[in-house]
């Protein structure tokens, strides 16, 4: 009788977070069309152009596929901060700052050693540089209580200037008119994926993010660290390292923000231009919200904005609607998903 | 170096300094209301971008600085609105809803910007500076500090006004206890609810007005994103300023020099990256935290949803 | 004093009169149409166990909740308390079991708190006030001094004093005010009460000890699952014996006799358990602190070079006010902080620097008074906080990958064997009674391989159920040889369970005494320091 009252409660729960996440989606996508009409666009052509584009023609979803490689490792980088209650709001700044030293060595490492090495090496360095940037907030966190959101935003605002200074005097190359580091050519980035324009990273992001999925739910250490994330206290009353678990959290999650930036530069770019911040990080935190810390959610979440950005982007093109409007969506969104969570919050505490 | 030293240059660094700092320094004052009464207000940057907005377009189509600043204001409050519905009313998070407030201000200004001034980009003119008698007649520093829009007087003046509304009023008392222990608050009869309202409210007007200077005084013109995180700049402030309205004036005032520095530094002709200056103000307060290693004092609740009678 | 005292000065008015007062939450019924007179000038006790719906009659009256059906008329006038300040102005101040001051600011400052906006901020006329106040309560209270320096009994003091700063001229309601106090500090509140009383307050005591009810109320009111079971009235309670009285009352409470034997009569129901160990000569030291001190931060008591010896099996009892040092001496023997001098023994082996998941291995258990705070994880499922000590640990990891399945089987079993009432081992703890979630940590901590338990309260806040039944795990487990060390504030518990009984008097360990019925006065008096000088 137990396992038939489970099963039931199981098929309900699951339809109730599939309303969960789509009940957001289409009050948002209404409002949104709302604003369009508003400003004299036809909404249904624009979100029909914007899936086409993004997700039904081969290059549009070709390249939606490339703008998830860096996402997804950001992505990835949240979970594993927020899993474990830490407001990293810095990815921004380890993942840029991870792209510029990137940019910088891949060209010249890869006259000395094989294309493959000077990959991983990147990588390496990449999640590296995260890292290490992320050990300040982490020290004054685990160390001295200090409130990682205040610090971490500071080491993004410090990371954005130093990655500029970085590129405009030591890496700056001299061949280009605008200040940039050396651009590694095409042919020595991540291999592609048969004959598209999809490299790699892609299948990495993807992985990254199952990896972090089944780090923080299979295992002793995930489990542990998600302890940390509830209840610091009852973390230090079962004995764990809280101190130690917050250095490892805080640098897992920074070092796969830089390998964001990496796979950024070896996929896409081959270098980076001052001033450029494409500031994924902002963006993706409501995304990983929106999935619950949940891997498979957030690689759907990741994917359906991708194709907005993507979509978005020709859209503006064609349809003089300016690639902003994606950002008005994701606000929405997020202020519907959080209305929906509150609803059913209270709708289960009414009938339990 | 000696052209850095000439008065000139110094006179345009200061007076800079003043225009970059009043936005921080509004919106760092504003935010440390809404943290005192328990709200971390994350929509800082979203509430200045809307208030630019509203701000210029007040100013441009009115041609009036005030209404420009009062329209900043209420442009700021109408973000607040929504930060109040979700985070003090539904108990919703409040960083998550912070940013989408952020998100979605930035995506909303400039699209409507797109549509309304991306073809003209159209300027406001120079402000008439309110010139104070007296010091005003200083040299080179009278012009810095005492030729300027009232606004400037007023926000300096604010500080002042928190400093006693915190200490010596029954509204500071019932901030403070409604960030750290809201429930203190409501068994006395006052609304957790209420006061966290207001308190979130004068953030969003006094962010808008801070948003407003920034385009119509600052820059005379509204660019998307023009707010730059600003916002974010405000939010530390108000975090490092454990409830001292004058340490947000102080670290506005270090801020705003930066800031001025890097563009006095560019009209100078000299070759730093402007970025290194940009970095210090920051540095700075790293370097302060580590070296001090104290816990930045936040009140008790912050962050948390007040609902009554749930322990 | 006793229920003659009711005769002083009755005035036969109503202050406040309940009409068929109902409140319903989701699956709960928490009132249950009450009907009940408090009149001007009594001090009314309310009594009933946990869950009774104490609480919540409490809240209806201090306006945070609103009664799904009935009426509440205040001086003859029905009134609607929408908010706590439609309460205040109605003249019914409350003091809430839990303290509700802001500690970051001065005691003046909180007593003005709630003024208007649009008044001016007048300190003068509230010092004025706050010394007719100390006048009134006969207390002493520098008003400037920040809340977060204050003692337990000072803040409730002061709690008193905001109940009655504006509104409680004409009910002031108590809830649980002396779980925190010292026996001095219940003999302070209750000549504040009855100074009250002479003023025409009426007074409502809520508690769940039966003996403080009936020593200081006039009349005693008794709620049982959630509905009115009974009262006492004092012409009533004059004519009848003290021990016949506390009969009815606890009939009235449970409407079964005898049932609560185990825990309300003093009785040893395991002088047997108790003899075994005392008597021996022959016992091996299991525990030993040594010269054990700490260094407290203010608002905490330190140690002061602690020093005592357990034996194996041994019950040891741990008595003392609240916030006398047993919070730093639990915490320093589990390893969740560090000792600053003396040393730590287990089994003869120093363990002073060992960590917490160190010392586990050795069999030491802590189970927290701290529960939803730092003994559980309450967005996590019932199995996860059953393992969450052992995270990691064969047999529910293999090389750091996670078992559910075996972590769910075992969590069903545990369920089963403790007890514990939840939808399903994947429900998430926090949503679980105070009752079940003890059960649980009892599971997690009384596991086959502990040795030696350490219980801090274990039994505070529990209903009269869950109490008895802790009890008996607690016996359970003495009695398979494990070493028991039981901090509790609750005399009467540790004379019952325990075999010798330590006092805690600020931050020290002033004197241990064998526990046996006669020998609660020598525990009194070294609990509140009196034989120290």
């Amino acid at each position: 009788m137990t396992s038939r009252y489970i099963n039931i409660g199981r098929v309900s729960e699951l339809a109730r977070s599939a309303i969960r996440i789509i009940a957001p989606i289409l009050l948002a996508l209404v409002v949104g069309g709302l604003i369009l009409v508003i400003l004299g666009k036809d909404p249904i052509a624009y979100y029909w152009y914007v899936v086409k584009r993004g997700l039904l023609s081969w290059t549009g979803f070709q390249a939606t596929l490339v703008r998830t490689a860096p996402l997804l490792f950001v992505a990835a980088g949240l979970i594993v901060a927020f899993r474990a209650g830490i407001w990293n709001l810095g990815v921004d700044g380890q993942f840029l700052l991870a792209a510029v030293l990137v940019a910088a060595v891949g060209s010249p490492l890869n006259t000395i050693i094989p294309n493959w090495a000077m990959i991983c090496i990147c990588f390496i360095l990449a999640a590296t540089i995260g890292a290490i940037w992320s050990l300040i907030p982490a020290y004054l966190k685990a160390n001295h209580g200090v409130n990682e959101i205040i610090t971490t935003l500071m080491m993004t605002f410090i990371g954005i200037s130093l990655a500029n200074v970085l590129i405009k005097i030591p890496f700056n190359d001299p061949a280009t008119t605008v200040p940039q580091t050396v651009t590694l050519a095409v042919e020595d980035r991540l291999p592609r994926l048969f004959d598209t324009i999809i490299h790699h990273g892609v299948i990495l992001g993807l992985l990254s993010v199952l990896f972090v999925h089944f780090l923080m739910t299979r295992t002793s250490f995930g489990l542990n660290l998600q302890v940390v994330g509830a209840n610091p206290k009852a973390a230090v009353h079962a004995g764990l390292n809280v101190r130690f678990l917050t250095y490892v959290a805080f640098g897992l999650s920074a070092a796969l923000a830089g390998m964001g930036g990496a796979v950024e530069i070896l996929g896409v770019w081959g270098t980076v231009r001052a001033d450029w911040d494409p500031a994924y990080g902002l963006l993706v935190v409501p995304l990983v919200f929106l999935a619950r810390f949940h891997g498979i959610g957030t690689i759907a979440f990741v994917l359906f904005f991708a194709v907005l950005m993507i979509g978005g982007e020709s859209a503006s093109r064609r349809l003089g609607v300016p690639t902003f409007f994606v950002l008005v969506l994701v606000g929405l969104l997020l202020m519907f998903l959080a209305i929906v969570e509150y609803l059913d919050h209270r709708w289960r505490q009414r009938t339990t | 170096m000696s052209e850095l030293l000439t008065e000139t240059f110094v006179t345009a660094l200061l007076f800079g300094s003043v225009t970059a700092g009043v936005p921080l320094l509004l919106a760092g004052i504003g935010e440390q209301i809404s943290e005192k009464s328990g709200v971390l207000n994350i929509g800082l940057e979203g509430m200045m971008l809307v208030g630019a907005y509203t701000g210029f377009c007040a100013a441009y189509y009115f041609d009036s600085f005030w209404l420009g600043f009062l329209f900043g204001g209420l442009g700021g409050v109408s973000v607040a609105m929504l930060m109040v519905l979700f985070c003090v009313i539904l108990g919703l998070n409040q960083i998550v809803i912070g940013i989408a407030l952020t998100l979605g201000a930035d995506g909303l200004t400039a699209l409507l910007h797109h549509f309304q001034f991306s073809r003209t980009y159209p300027r406001l003119s120079a402000v008439e500076p309110l010139v104070i008698p007296v010091v005003g007649d200083i040299p080179y520093l009278g012009e810095v500090f005492f030729h300027r829009h009232p606004v400037v007087y007023l926000a300096v003046g604010l500080v002042f006004f928190l400093v006693w509304l915190f200490k010596r009023t029954y509204v500071g008392l019932n901030l403070q206890a409604a960030g750290d222990v809201p429930a203190a608050l409501d068994v006395t009869g006052v609304s957790v609810r209420s006061t966290r309202t207001w308190a979130v409210l004068a953030t969003g007007f006094l962010a808008g007005v801070g948003g407003a200077f920034l385009a119509n005084i600052g820059a005379g013109i509204f660019v998307p994103h023009m707010i730059h995180g600003a916002g974010f700049i405000g939010i530390v402030l108000a975090m490092l300023a454990r409830g001292h309205p004058t340490w947000v004036l102080y670290g506005a005032a270090l801020f705003g020099v930066s800031l001025s520095l890097t563009t006095a530094l560019q009209v100078a002709g000299f070759n730093i990256p402007t970025d290194v200056v940009q970095m210090l103000p920051f540095t700075m307060v790293i370097v302060m935290l580590i070296l001090l290693g104290r816990n930045s004092y936040l009140p008790a609740a912050l962050a948390l949803p007040y609902i009554r009678g749930e322990r | 004093m006793a229920l003659s005292a009711s005769d002083s000065k009755i005035h036969h008015t109503s202050a406040i009169e309940l009409r068929g007062i109902s409140k319903f939450f989701p699956g709960v019924v928490a009132n249950q149409d009450i009907t009940l007179d408090i009149y001007a000038g009594e001090i009314h006790a309310l009594l009933g166990e946990n869950g009774a719906g104490k609480s919540t009659l409490i809240s209806i009256l201090a306006g945070l909740h609103r009664p799904d059906a009935g009426t509440i008329i205040i001086g003859g006038v029905e009134r609607r308390l929408g908010s706590p300040r439609d309460s205040l102005l109605a003249g019914i101040g409350t003091v809430f079991q839990h303290v509700l001051l802001a500690p970051t600011l001065s005691v003046i400052e909180n007593l003005m708190l709630g003024g208007s906006w649009k008044n001016k901020l007048d300190k003068e006329s509230a010092r004025s006030r706050f010394a007719e106040l100390c006048g009134l309560l006969a207390v002493t209270i520098d008003p400037e001094a920040l809340v977060g320096s204050l003692s337990l009994g000072q803040r409730q003091q002061v709690e008193i004093m905001r109940a009655l700063w504006r509104g409680g001229e004409r009910v002031l309601i108590l809830d649980e005010p002396t779980s925190m106090l010292t026996p001095q500090g219940v003999i302070e509140l209750g000549h504040v009460m009855k100074r009250l009383r002479e003023n025409g307050v009426a007074i409502v005591f809520v508690t769940h000890k039966l003996r403080e009810a009936y020593e200081l109320c006039d009349r005693i009111s008794v709620l049982r699952n959630g509905a009115f079971a009974g009262q006492i009235n004092p012409d009533h309670g004059s004519g009848m014996g003290e021990e016949e009285t506390i009969e009815q009352i606890i009939r009235m409470m449970f409407d079964k006799e005898g049932q609560s034997d185990s825990t309300v009569d003093n009785g040893g129901t395991n002088v047997a358990v108790r003899n075994v160990f005392a008597d021996s000569q022959t016992r091996s030291i299991s525990v030993a602190a040594k010269e054990v001190s700490t260094i407290a931060l203010p608002g905490e008591c330190g140690l002061s070079a602690v020093s005592f010896e357990v034996a194996r099996g041994e019950i040891f009892g741990i008595a003392g006010i609240d916030g006398n040092g047993q919070k730093h001496l639990a915490e320093v023997l589990a390893g969740q902080r560090d000792l600053a001098t003396g040393q730590i023994e287990l089994d003869g082996e120093d363990i002073s620097v060992l960590k917490v998941s160190e010392r586990r291995d050795r069999g030491f258990r802590y189970l927290t008074d701290d529960r939803v705070g730092e003994g559980i994880v309450s967005d996590h499922s019932v199995a996860t906080n059953l393992v969450a000590k052992s995270i990691g640990e064969n047999p529910y990891w293999k090389y750091g990958f996670t078992k559910w399945r075996a972590i769910f089987s075992f969590a069903r079993r545990q369920i089963k064997k403790y007890d514990i009432r939840t939808p399903s081992e994947r429900t998430s703890i926090g949503r679980l009674s105070g009752g079940n979630i003890q059960k649980a940590l009892f599971a997690r901590e009384m596991d086959d391989n502990a040795e030696i338990v350490l219980l801090n309260k274990p039994t505070y806040g529990l209903d009269l159920q869950n109490i008895a039944s802790a009890r008996d795990r607690i016996r359970e487990g003495a009695s398979r040889g494990i070493t028991t060390l039981l901090i509790s504030t609750e005399l009467e518990e540790l004379i019952d369970l325990a075999d010798r009984i330590g006092v805690m008097y600020q931050g020290q360990m002033v004197g241990i005494v064998e526990a046996n019925p006669g020998s609660e006065n020598r525990i009194g008096s070294l609990m509140t320091g009196a034989s120290l000088n």
